[in-house]
């Protein structure tokens, strides 16, 4: 059974629960109910037609939940046998799931847990494992932001950016458990792209493909992590850059800038340059100007000021990084980089030495250790 | 969303204010105490971060590799080490501020005369893993 697949409904029968007249909470719970019915039903016995199957089964779920809880006794009268269908799910019923699920009352753990169990359709269990936290801390979180949202309308108008930025997250940040986060934010993305017409959506979806597309070259068979210049670019996902950079240049052609689209756009030219040496560095700087332009985020800043250095040599890298705040993340790493290439090696090693002791993750910890013992080596011989 | 250790320790930070040894508290405040950290815990739950959360026995014993075929070397355990873990609070909070604000909550505990230990408590951020996303 394709169990993406039949994740990629929950959404579909969420919002049919929803339009009948069950509140959110207990429609959520019965979906997540139906999905793991289904789970372990159709295998043996596959329906004909999963989507009515499930709304069938949902709705049971949530009858018998509504009436096995006496305070909501008072819903009974909402549907004692299968109800009229109603009007058919808008599409607007999954983009409204999104919004309400990354809604800004929401701390971003919650909109991040909620959006994958309501809007992914992910068990709570595969949500906690991808975290590392306990199953009971991670249902308590989900049932806290379902009560945080309770009074939200469904059918209110939602801020695709606060959407953005939940999905950019569990993209970005997570462990590799049974599910793999940034597939499954990929896919979201890829619905929600489908769900409405808007060009940071579709910046965000080419981010994703083409980042994503470098996957099996950014760790080493030791796990260890393989900078960008030191890639094997024949393991890059040629298909999955082909449709990044595709869907990229239809936002770009919309003349509607945003931070995802300008991100994508330093991914596209990474991603067209067959050696590092072949990177045109000087439109990637171009691009970070752009990023600074729209966000004023110091990290586009401290790209940028790599970037700088690439195009410009060292020296105007240093120049450029001297203009930011050194106790940013990943300053030492920068700084000790741009002094290696300007020839400063001493400076260099004791500089990644530095970044390694700052290092907010495992991988780039040891990374910057080697690259302060390699300069280290090379200097005593 | 970041996982912090909130370390306890009995030696080695700065004195609480309210430094009075345990074993010179009054029953009740012993139990005043513990049923903080139950309630502590238990809130820690409800709000979705609580990941893990130990105590451990004073006494360790210090042990080494002592080469191929040998059985490692033990030593300890010592009186006058520096530094004590007493035990330790794992959370998974969205931002360094709310880890410094349940630690401030945590350091609360009623110690002697019913009033807040004000202990120390040692702020840690865990390796996470790293960013997808890194240009």
């Amino acid at each position: 059974m394709d169990e993406t697949l039949l994740r990629s409904l929950a959404p579909y029968v969420l919002g049919i629960l929803v339009r009948r007249g069950a509140d959110f909470a207990a429609a959520e719970d019965a979906v997540q109910d139906a999905l793991i019915e289904a789970i372990r039903v159709w295998p043996d016995d596959p329906p004909r037609n999963p989507k009515p199957w499930l709304v069938t089964v949902a709705w049971r779920k949530f009858i018998d939940a509504t009436r096995a809880d006496a305070s909501r006794r008072r819903r009974e009268d909402l549907a004692e046998e299968e109800p009229d269908p109603g009007p058919g799910p808008a599409v607007d019923d999954t983009l409204q799931l999104y919004f309400l699920c990354a809604h800004p009352s929401l701390t971003p753990s919650s909109a991040v847990a909620l959006t994958l169990r309501a809007v992914g359709g992910l068990t709570t269990r595969q949500i906690a494992e991808a975290y590392l936290v306990p199953e009971a801390t991670m249902s308590q979180r989900i049932t806290r932001a379902k009560r945080t949202v309770s009074d939200v309308r469904f059918d209110q108008p939602g801020d695709v950016g606060t959407v953005l930025r939940v999905l950019y997250l569990v993209f970005n940040e997570g462990y590799s458990g049974d599910v793999d986060l940034a597939a499954e934010a990929i896919r979201l993305t890829r619905q929600l792209n489908t769900a409405i017409d808007h060009p940071e959506v579709a910046g965000l979806l080419a981010l994703m493909l083409l980042t994503h597309a470098r996957r099996a070259a950014r760790t080493a068979p030791d796990g260890s992590l393989v900078p960008l210049a030191e890639q094997d670019r024949d393991r890059w996902d040629t298909e999955s850059v082909a449709e990044g950079v595709e869907i990229l240049q239809g936002a770009l052609a919309r003349d509607r800038l945003g931070e995802f689209q300008a991100q994508g756009a330093i991914a596209a030219l990474h991603a067209d340059a067959r050696t590092a040496a072949e990177t045109d560095w000087v439109q990637i700087t171009e691009w970070y100007d752009e990023l600074v332009q729209l966000t004023d985020s110091p990290i586009a800043r401290l790209n940028r000021a790599v970037a700088v250095g690439e195009a410009d040599g060292a020296r105007a890298g240093l120049a450029a990084l001297a203009e930011l705040d050194p106790s940013l993340p990943r300053h030492a790493a920068v700084a000790a980089y741009l002094h290696e290439r300007d020839g400063d090696l001493a400076t260099a090693a004791r500089l990644y030495a530095e970044a390694a002791r700052k290092a907010s993750n495992i991988a780039e910890r040891d990374h910057l250790t080697r690259q302060a013992a390699r300069l280290n080596a090379r200097r005593s011989r | 969303m970041a996982k912090y250790l909130l370390l306890k320790h009995y030696r080695g930070g700065p004195a609480s204010v309210n430094d009075v040894p345990m074993d010179q508290w009054t029953p009740e405040e012993i139990s005043a105490h513990m049923q903080f950290m139950h309630d502590f815990e238990a809130r820690l739950e409800g709000t979705g971060e609580f990941v893990d959360g130990q105590a451990l026995a004073p006494e360790g014993t210090f042990v080494r590799y002592d080469g191929e075929g040998r059985p490692p070397v033990t030593d300890g355990p010592f009186a006058e080490t520096k530094d004590l873990i007493a035990g330790w609070y794992v959370i998974d909070v969205d931002n360094y501020e709310r880890a410094v604000e349940l630690a401030g909550e945590l350091s609360a505990a009623p110690g002697a005369g019913g009033k807040p230990i004000h202990e120390w408590l040692e702020v840690r951020p865990f390796l996470a893993a790293p960013p997808t996303i890194t240009e």
